[in-house]
């Protein structure tokens, strides 16, 4: 399969502050990719630059083949982008808005607006085509702009923070949306600050901080990444942390720890229930009552933490503090 | 299609969206239309009392002009404040992931901000005349007289095109132009004769583009006094073409500045 977006080594400083310091992804046609990071960690400006509204300061991206500096023009007519923040205006009714990008695509007026009626269609807002936007709730202001975003049916979608401010429910509904979209088979890179929504969309994902992919591969290979599952326990009693642990000694999959302040005691194992059951009975057996117990397999929260943890462990101090000024100017 | 073409066709979708903003938020009008009253009154009836022209003759006639130019380059400000609003709502960022024409947004900001003035120069005109203002010249002199008025205020758009996008916040881009715009509008032959001014003033004054339209503007409507002769500067001779050449040279200086400057604009 060919590589929709490429990027190499892709460079970016604002000023002292370095956004971008050597990036490098690639994501194959018709999959989507999920650019997962913390704020400021150079997500937005990797779809600036892949959207041509940023120039890289070294390094080359493409899409579908067109570089996004010399081919500019020819690149912005194959891509559709929907923003952090929705870009419509609040001033056009629904209908004007999708009708004005499609104008601006030169589909002319009757296929513009054809497409403007189909988009409402799509989205669920043909009931509010004829509203001006400014009473528009956020969740509908960013469908509409996820409609704007396909107007002239782009090969490779960006879509930077769909759902961040949006309430659970928007939240859904635009998942939903997104979802419908990938299943039509487009290509589509995705920024997100929640690893749900990640986890939820995105085919593979590349983890993003201080400027850089720092980890790359599916949902399950990233969890892997950072150790296997787990059986967490909440004791009745404090003082029988320290029996409890000899007990479980026998599941353990590696090192023990204990939480005397929580009751808790965090097990990793490797046998998944068959651990959970015998863990249990051996602990009925020595007379140990349990309050909470749950058998974890690692999520992307614990990944991202790990992952990003680790970074800093290795980045000297003075790089961290530029990273963090980056972090105020990109947000 | 040709690059021309491109923009001027994509210029005009852009222009139709503000202008259907002027319509749906017609408070703005109505306010950018009061002042323009307010300041005909104030100078007709306020300053106008007390304010006795050289050689005589009626001092509201002679406001007019000054009046007129003062108010088209004012509200050229909403050029800038619009590209600002723009700019922060993230709607250029949009624009430019777009395959349009580089000048298109630019095109359409000033042209849309084009018929607010003609709005603005018509709500006037009616304003004057009930004042007691008249055009003492023919159709087409006084027809020429507006075209000079609103082209120039359309070259300001474009530098206030360049302003919004350097600045970036509506509300600095306000408070910014309202200063160059007063120390231009007022440090000119606009309400007084440039030649009572103190020698510094009064060579400013005298090359001011907004004194020589306004010059150009008070000959064509038949507006200055009897017995009346322009100061012995080039651009007071020559008001109309003096004029025209401003506005050459700022179009010439500032829209491909502006749209330099558009090509590099983002949000953040």
């Amino acid at each position: 399969m060919s590589d929709a977006i490429q990027v190499e080594n892709v460079v970016k400083r604002f000023g002292a502050v370095t956004a971008l310091d050597g990036v490098n992804l690639s994501v194959p046609a018709g999959t989507v990719m999920g650019l997962l990071g913390p704020n400021g960690a150079g997500k937005t400006t990797t779809v600036r630059v892949l959207t041509t509204l940023l120039e890289p300061d070294s390094g080359r991206a493409t899409v579908h083949g067109l570089d996004v500096v010399r081919d500019a023009p020819a690149l912005r007519r194959r891509i559709g982008v929907s923003g952090q923040y929705a870009a419509v205006d609040e001033y056009l009714t629904a209908f004007e808005n999708l009708e004005l990008v499609g104008r601006l695509y030169r589909l002319g007026r009757r296929r513009a607006r054809a497409r403007a009626t189909e988009l409402l269609e799509q989205f669920g807002l043909e009931d509010a085509a004829t509203r001006v936007v400014k009473g528009f709730s956020g969740g509908m202001r960013r469908r509409l702009d996820l409609a704007g975003a396909l107007v002239a049916r782009p090969e490779v979608l960006f879509l930077d923070e769909p759902t961040t401010g949006l309430d659970p429910r928007s939240r859904i509904a635009m998942w939903e949306a997104i979802s419908e979209l990938v299943a039509s088979g487009s290509t589509l890179l995705l920024t997100t600050q929640y690893l749900e929504e990640a986890d939820r969309l995105a085919d593979r994902i590349a983890v993003v901080d201080h400027g850089r992919v720092i980890a790359e591969g599916t949902a399950d290979e990233l969890k892997d990444q950072v150790g296997g599952e787990r059986i967490e326990l909440t004791l009745e009693r404090a003082d029988q942390l320290s029996l409890a642990r000899t007990t479980l000694g026998g599941v353990a999959h590696g090192e023990i720890s204990v939480s005397a302040e929580q009751r808790r005691i965090v097990v990793p194992v490797s046998t998944g229930s068959h651990a959970l059951m015998r863990g249990l009975r051996d602990l009925d057996e020595a007379g140990v009552p349990v309050i909470d117990v749950v058998l974890r397999r690692p999520t992307l929260d614990d990944v991202f933490l790990a992952l990003t943890e680790r970074q800093q462990d290795d980045t000297d101090p003075g790089v961290l503090e530029h990273a963090g000024r980056g972090a105020e100017i990109a947000t | 299609m040709t690059t021309l073409t491109a923009a001027l066709g994509d210029g005009a979708v852009i222009t139709r969206r503000n202008v259907i903003k002027i319509k749906r938020v017609p408070d703005l009008l109505i306010i950018g239309m009061l002042s323009p009253i307010m300041f005909v009154l104030l100078f007709a009836y306020v300053f106008g009392s007390a304010v006795v022209l050289p050689g005589g003759g009626d001092y509201r006639e002679f406001l007019m002009a000054g009046i007129f130019t003062q108010t088209v380059v004012l509200s050229t400000t909403i050029t800038g404040v619009g590209l600002a609003e723009d700019m922060q709502k993230g709607i250029i960022d949009r624009f430019r992931t777009l395959p349009i024409s580089r000048s298109a947004v630019l095109v359409g900001r000033t042209t849309s901000d084009l018929v607010n003035n003609l709005l603005v120069v018509a709500t006037m005109s009616l304003a004057g005349l009930v004042v007691g203002w008249r055009v003492n010249t023919s159709v087409g002199e006084a027809l020429l007289g507006f075209a000079l008025l609103l082209a120039f205020a359309y070259a300001v758009s474009w530098i206030m095109a360049v302003v919004g996008l350097a600045v970036r916040s509506p509300e600095v881009v306000n408070n910014a132009s309202f200063v160059v715009v007063f120390a231009l509008t007022f440090v000119a032959n606009t309400f007084v004769p440039s030649e009572g001014l103190p020698g510094p003033l009064r060579v400013f004054a005298q090359w001011n583009p907004v004194s020589a339209v306004t010059e150009a503007v008070r000959q064509l409507f038949g507006n200055n006094p009897p017995g009346y002769v322009a100061p012995d500067v080039w651009p007071l001779q020559n008001p109309i073409a003096a004029s025209l050449g401003w506005i050459v040279v700022i179009l010439l200086v500032f829209v491909p500045l502006s749209v330099q400057q558009y090509q590099k604009a983002t949000s953040r």
